[in-house]
């Protein structure tokens, strides 16, 4: 297992897994990701960052059924582990964590 | 069904490319889906272009990884290496079969290898020199009689004339080549050699590798030739050594050349002395300076870059004609390329009829044929052995082979087969080199570094395996594997017409090979045979180049005649196998007015006649009892036929310059001096002691040559002293005047055996596979009474009738071209039916011993062995 840092991208497309619970495959990631933050983002960038995921044990990823709009072809549908979903709310956590350290004054 | 947009198709090939099998179906689905989405929301273009950047985005080594899996993947190199063990199992298993193929394909093609280099190195003549395409050589047409005849010599003055008034020539040069006794201390050596003006050394491009050339002002200076210099001076250093010419003058050696290349017209050239050397001291040259009808001197010329050689002759041709007292024998000047000497030397009646090329294309043809056979065996046998085959090929089919899988191992298998029979064609030109280049009187060397040999050798062996192995891998894949395995395929009589077909080939090609080689011997021996109207046994020649040998006649004689090693010694103007020269001014009573008839002239002592042992027709030999016979003439026959003489002894002949009247004291029976192929020319004899330059000399029979020599060198040595005791007999110098007809004599006789070898290689090899398929029908026909002699007969029957079919193609064929070929000799052997009979009955004869021990072998076999599997 390779080291368990996730990366800005990785977060990202870790919750568009999340997100899309059930249905995440790789378009699907492209187009949650594109919808959620008004980018565009390319199917290489998003198929490597799975495949990270994968590597790191954060994510998992079986075959799907054919469906007639992809002209018959299978899915690979990805969800989140136990071990993804710990580490999400882990980062979420630190986060909120840091936010509450802000002092008030700061914001002025 | 609305049509849905396309993504870019160049995209999609890419990474069908370079995605692994495994994700492509993942991705290109997520491509797609995206591609159809957003084509919708912000049009196809930019769909299109988010397409590309995503396929190039997806380039990533996770992508292009291929899948690992535990089971073998077989590739096509596997299928290939399988089908290399299968063909050499078959090749092992069959030993007879592979032999045959891979030997009579190799030899084949050893021999097209072989004449391939041959032609190479008859085309590449005279191409060496840097200037090839320029250079040529002055040749005239001179009218006597009727035809025009043609020679390459000239006046001296015309290469005086054409350099000073055509532009056209960029250079001119004299030549005149003689053998002449070169000696340097003890070394003296008979060589054969050139003096030439400056000119020449440049349009040969010369390359002097020690010392300088020599320039216009030099006189008593000698390049040498490497190999020369070598012999002369071994090891030391040969420049500025002083070098004796025929015992007379003194040159020095300027500098070294390398020698001229072998395939070249030059190559026996191997020392050039300056022209001026040779006008300064040679009695002849010293007249003719200004002679311009003296023809004795070779001319060599190098155009402009520009210039065209059929617009230049045109120009030159009459220079002779509009000069003051034109000759009557109307000399035309032209100039004959360099690129033409060697193959096109031939001239009839002012035209050029080729000459060598002929051979060119001869051998070239012969080559192609064996080469033919060699291919026809190859094919054959490998489809008949294919047949052989048919269950393999069901059994590969049921385990799932496709059609182009069999196609591509049956073509493997032909492609080995003829790669190993290149490698072997190599070995057995490399091997044979050697002796061909001494029958075909060559030097040549296989073009290893040469791409062309390479390419086209290859670039043959491939077209072979491809041609053969067409048949078994077309046909044969073709089969249903249930009808073969079933054993329902029987080879049906049509299957086997297009190899009898081929098989009749190769025997029509034997038969006319069998036939033109007996008729070529024939036409030899024809030749050979002539009465040559005197005797040659024990008659030996000495060219006289040392002038001490001169002006001794009577003692020489007498020393030689005094130790009993000679029989009878003369002088003459040429030696008895040339004729040097001839005059048209000669005149005799009753001569037509107008026509000026060519008669060969020689001059001879008193002894010339005992010593060659010519035959007298009429009348008597010179005789020293009659002074008048300095003024006596002895005429052959074609003179007297020529002259029209009917009781000639008596006739009077004008002749000589200034003109006298000579009386004619005997008629002698012709000579063969010149072509053995043609009829002698008139001649006539006359005595003149002072214009001789060979001693004849009969050497006595109760001696052997040996010893007989041995006391004549010790005679010559104490005339001359300084110059090599050189003789050449008579009958060697005779029998080379054959050199040319017995190579190709020889080669053809060579090619016919091959051919013939290669023919019956075949013939063995189908023989013993009929015989082999047929085995149980042998069986059958043995068990119900058939003998022995019955069998023999049904298989042999239809090769007989092959080789009737063929004999009766290949004898009009070689009747044909032989004809032809014999209408180039006006003194020829005719075409008679028993050479065709035997051609055919040992056609038939070879067909028969080939075949019979297959049949009988196959006749033998105890039908219990042959019947008793199924």
């Amino acid at each position: 297992m390779k080291g368990t840092y996730l990366g800005e991208f990785e977060e990202v497309v870790l919750l568009a897994v999340a997100i899309r619970d059930g249905d995440a495959y790789g378009a699907a990631v492209v187009n949650e990701i594109e919808q959620q933050m008004g980018r565009s983002v390319n199917l290489g960038a998003v198929h490597s960052a799975l495949h990270r995921l994968q590597e790191k044990g954060l994510v998992k990823s079986e075959m799907g059924g054919i469906s007639p709009e992809r002209g018959g072809r299978r899915k690979r549908l990805y969800s989140v582990t136990a071990y993804g979903r710990r580490v999400l709310e882990e980062v979420r956590q630190l986060r909120n964590q840091m936010w509450d350290a802000i002092p008030r004054t700061a914001w002025s | 069904m609305r049509s849905a947009p396309t993504p870019p198709r160049f995209a999609q090939r890419l990474l069908r490319w370079f995605c692994a099998p495994h994700r492509l179906d993942e991705l290109e689905g997520d491509l797609d889906e995206l591609f159809q989405q957003r084509a919708q929301e912000v049009g196809l273009r930019r769909a299109r272009w988010r397409y590309w950047r995503d396929v190039l985005s997806l380039m990533r080594p996770f992508v292009i990884k291929r899948q690992h899996t535990d089971y073998p993947r077989p590739t096509n190199t596997t299928m290939i290496r399988n089908y290399l063990t299968v063909a050499f199992r078959n090749l092992a298993k069959n030993r007879v079969y592979s032999f045959i193929n891979i030997f009579g394909l190799a030899s084949g093609m050893a021999v097209a290898m072989l004449i391939g280099l041959w032609v190479y190195d008859e085309l590449s003549f005279n191409k060496q020199f840097k200037n090839h395409d320029r250079l040529a050589m002055l040749w005239q047409f001179v009218k006597f009689d009727v035809e025009k005849a043609s020679y390459d010599v000239m006046p001296i003055p015309l290469a005086q004339e054409l350099r000073s008034n055509y532009p056209d020539f960029e250079a001119v040069g004299l030549s005149k080549t003689r053998n002449v006794i070169v000696a340097a201390g003890e070394r003296k050596l008979l060589k054969t050699g050139n003096y030439v003006e400056p000119d020449f050394i440049d349009m040969l491009s010369l390359n002097v590798v020690a010392g300088t050339r020599f320039g216009s002002n030099d006189v008593n200076t000698i390049l040498l030739s490497q190999s020369l210099a070598n012999a002369m001076f071994g090891t030391g250093n040969p420049l500025n050594k002083l070098i004796k010419l025929d015992n007379k003058q003194t040159v020095k050696v300027a500098g070294v050349y390398k020698d001229f290349p072998a395939n070249s017209t030059f190559t026996d050239v191997t020392f050039l002395v300056p022209w001026k050397f040779f006008a300064a001291n040679d009695e002849n040259a010293k007249l003719d300076q200004n002679e311009w009808d003296s023809n004795s001197y070779q001319i060599f010329v190098q155009l402009r870059p520009e210039a065209d050689f059929d617009q230049v002759s045109a120009k030159i041709k009459d220079i002779r004609m509009k000069r003051d007292n034109p000759p009557g024998y109307k000399p035309e000047f032209f100039l004959h390329p360099m690129a033409k000497w060697h193959l096109f030397g031939d001239f009839k009646d002012g035209v050029n009829t080729g000459g060598l090329i002929t051979f060119v294309w001869l051998f070239g043809s012969i080559g192609v044929i064996v080469l033919l056979l060699a291919c026809i065996n190859f094919m054959n046998l490998s489809t008949a052995r294919s047949e052989k085959r048919a269950k393999e090929v069901g059994i590969r089919k049921a385990l799932g082979s496709l059609r182009s899988q069999l196609i591509s191992q049956f073509f493997s298998e032909s492609l080995l087969i003829a790669l190993l029979s290149f490698v072997l064609a190599i070995l057995f030109v490399q091997l044979t080199l050697p002796f061909f280049n001494q029958v075909a009187e060559k030097q040549v060397t296989i073009l290893w570094a040469n791409p062309w040999f390479w390419f086209a050798g290859l670039g043959f062996s491939l077209l072979t395996g491809l041609i053969a192995g067409s048949y078994p891998a077309l046909y044969l894949s073709s089969f249903q594997p249930v009808k073969v395995l079933k054993g329902i395929l029987r080879a049906n009589r049509s299957a086997t017409i297009p190899r009898r077909v081929l098989v009749g080939f190769q025997f029509t090609v034997s038969v006319t090979l069998i036939i033109g080689t007996i008729i070529v011997f024939r036409q030899i021996e024809h030749a050979k045979d002539r009465p040559v109207g005197y005797n040659r046994s024990g008659l030996i020649e000495i060219g006289m180049n040392a002038p001490e040998l001169y002006r001794h006649y009577t003692a020489l004689r007498k020393d030689l005649l005094n130790t009993g090693a000679i029989v009878d010694m003369a002088e003459s103007s040429n030696s008895i196998t040339e004729q040097s020269g001839g005059t048209t001014a000669i005149s005799w009573k009753g001569k037509k007015t107008g026509s000026k008839p060519l008669v060969m002239s020689n001059y001879v002592t008193h002894d010339y006649g005992k010593t060659v042992g010519w035959q007298l027709k009429e009348g008597r030999d010179f005789s020293r009892a009659y002074s008048t016979d300095t003024a006596s003439i002895v005429l052959n026959e074609a003179a007297v036929r020529l002259m029209g003489f009917k009781n000639p002894i008596g006739e009077v002949v004008r002749r000589g310059s200034p003109n006298r009247d000579y009386r004619v004291i005997g008629v002698v029976k012709d000579m063969v001096k010149e072509n053995p192929f043609r009829p002698v020319s008139p001649s006539f004899f006359a005595l003149d002691y002072g214009n001789v330059n060979t001693l004849t000399i009969r050497l006595a029979p109760q001696l052997s040559a040996h010893e007989a020599l041995a006391t004549i060198e010790q005679v010559f040595k104490s005339y001359s002293p300084d110059s090599p005791f050189d003789y050449k007999f008579v009958d060697d110098q005779y029998a080379q005047k054959f050199g040319t007809e017995e190579r190709i004599g020889r080669l053809a006789g060579g090619f016919a055996v091959l051919a013939i070898l290669i023919s019956c290689l075949g013939l063995f090899g189908l023989a013993s596979f009929i015989a082999e398929q047929r085995t149980k029908e042998i069986g059958i026909r043995k068990v119900l009474g058939a003998s022995v002699f019955n069998v023999w007969r049904l298989l042999s029957k239809e090769f007989v009738a092959l080789v009737l079919i063929a004999f009766c193609l290949g004898a009009p064929l070689a009747y044909y071209v032989l004809s032809g070929w014999l209408q180039n000799y006006e003194y020829r052997t005719d075409l008679s039916w028993w050479i065709f009979a035997l051609a055919g009955a040992g056609a038939l004869l070879i067909t028969l011993l080939t075949v019979s021990y297959q049949a009988v072998r196959a006749a033998l076999i105890n039908p219990v062995k042959s019947l008793r599997s199924e």
